[in-house]
């Protein structure tokens, strides 16, 4: 579904992505962690095009991603991203951040938009809020709106950027299980998260990233049991301590 | 001393200085929104990673910042019956100066408003599928405009001031209709107070409003 092949990218003099590849197999679910400014931002932000690389190719459902003559619009319209901060549209009210895409990128009607709008809230339980604006929602509620205005595209995989960091602590729970649900409904998805926990559950591969390398890549069973590499292991010890 | 003003003079002529007010609202209300029409286009353009695009607007730009406004007027005043090869009228010929200057200093304003809008909404909106067109449409520009409004209204009352500059064409606005008032009747000291303190009480109250609306605005 997803493949990055030897993908390197620079600002400027500075290499954030080094020769990275990996594959996300139809119905996976991969976390991607790694420590701050290790560039798993920067990777995810590739596989939908938002940020352009210099080497090596990166192709989604077949489409490569840096080719010139991509139609880099359409195929972000099939791949959902949710963000650190949420990044709901301020001025428009819940219900509208969940159909606008629909009705403006699939030319869906309003009917059509609205009720899948108002089925995606009931599913992350949010119904009652769909008037509400953005900013009069808490994080984890907003979050979760987040999630249902990307999967009211119909999308063929999910990105997440640290879905729940922004988050306090009460409030991570309700989001991660949004996620779990969505895992086990076979959803493609590839996840930037310390959130242990939510690998251990739902996780099929994990990635572990540092300085713009991929370090480790592997199943779930294998990082938490064996890491092979010193800083992964350096990495493991200090998120699972809290 | 002012007991010796003519308040009469002001009174019964109350409906040609409407007139003139007249013309000096839709002046401003025209420079306004043809400037942020205009000023949109060319932030656009100056933000565009089209260099050509972005340099011809930049030039636009400086090329009108660095003129004063009341030269404007009058080569536009002298120079597009030329173009036209007919006269349009002293009115026309500021309208067109008006937008054409203001344009440039909307521009500045509504570039920074597009600047002001986190890249993280310009990527939220990208990862939808919405064109650069449609990002900027539904959710760039209208965060930009909301941001702005305040900045939008300050520059609003400028232009209100400045299109007295007119009477350097003659154009009868409010303050060339109390000055031809003043200098038939003449009560000179009289009509330019009157015009003074009309222009005083519109501006400050548009001032207030301004202060009120960023106060409800911050909270
Ligand atoms: N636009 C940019 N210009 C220059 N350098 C950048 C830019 N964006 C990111 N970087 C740098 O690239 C590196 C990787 O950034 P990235 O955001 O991908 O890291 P990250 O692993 O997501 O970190 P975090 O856990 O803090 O989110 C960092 O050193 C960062 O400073
Ligand atoms: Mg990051």
């Amino acid at each position: 579904m997803i493949e990055l092949r030897n993908v390197s990218k620079w600002f400027g003099d500075f290499q954030v992505l080094n020769d990275c590849s990996t594959k996300v197999a139809k119905g996976e679910v991969v976390v991607v962690c790694g420590p701050s400014g290790s560039g798993k931002s920067t990777l995810i932000k590739c596989v939908n095009g938002l940020e352009p690389f210099q080497k090596g190719s990166i192709e989604v459902d077949g489409t490569s991603v840096g080719a010139k003559d991509t139609n880099l619009p359409e195929l972000r319209s099939h791949i959902g991203m949710v963000f650190q901060n949420f990044e709901l549209f301020p001025h428009i009210k819940v219900i509208g951040n969940i159909t606008l895409a629909q009705l403006k990128v699939l030319q869906r009607d309003e009917k059509q938009a609205g009720e899948k709008a108002h089925a995606l809230l009931e599913r992350v339980g949010l119904l009652d809020q769909a008037d509400k604006y953005p900013a009069q929602l808490s994080g984890g509620q907003q979050q979760r709106v987040a999630i249902a205005r990307a999967l009211a595209m119909d999308p063929i995989a999910m990105l997440f950027d640290e879905p729940t960091s922004a988050l306090d602590p009460e409030m991570i729970n309700e989001v991660l299980d949004v996620m779990v649900e969505l895992a086990n409904d076979g959803m493609t998805m590839m996840v930037v998260t310390h959130e242990m926990g939510f690998a251990r559950k739902v996780a099929d591969r994990v990635i572990f990233m540092d300085e713009g390398r991929i370090e480790e890549d592997c199943t779930k069973d294998d990082f938490f049991g064996t890491p092979r590499g010193a800083r992964a292991q350096v990495f493991l010890s200090k998120i699972l301590q809290h | 001393m002012l007991g010796n003003f003519d308040w009469k003079v002001v009174t019964d002529n109350i409906p040609f200085l409407w007139q003139g007010m007249q013309i000096t609202l839709l002046l401003t209300v025209i420079a306004i929104l043809g400037g942020i029409f205009l000023g949109t286009l060319l932030a656009l353009s100056r933000l565009s990673g089209f260099k050509p695009l972005s340099f011809v607007a930049g030039t636009y730009v400086n090329f009108f910042r660095s003129m004063p406004l009341i030269l404007v007027i009058f080569w536009f005043y002298f120079l597009v019956p030329l173009l036209l090869g007919r006269p349009v009228g002293g009115f026309y010929s500021v309208l067109i100066a008006f937008v054409l200057f203001e344009a440039a200093y909307y521009c500045e304003i509504i570039r920074a408003g597009i600047q002001s809008v986190r890249e993280g909404q310009v990527h939220s909106g990208q990862a939808l599928g919405f064109t650069y067109a449609q990002n900027m449409r539904y959710i760039v520009l209208p965060q930009a405009f909301r941001n702005m409004i305040p900045i939008l209204l300050t520059q609003a009352i400028i232009l209100f001031q400045d299109t007295s500059l007119v009477y350097v064409v003659g154009v009868k606005d409010f303050l060339v209709s109390a000055d031809l008032i003043a200098n038939r009747e003449n009560r000179v000291l009289e009509m330019f107070t009157i015009a003074a303190a009309v222009y005083f009480v519109l501006c400050l109250s548009g001032s207030l409003f301004i202060k009120r609306l960023q106060r409800n605005y911050v909270q």
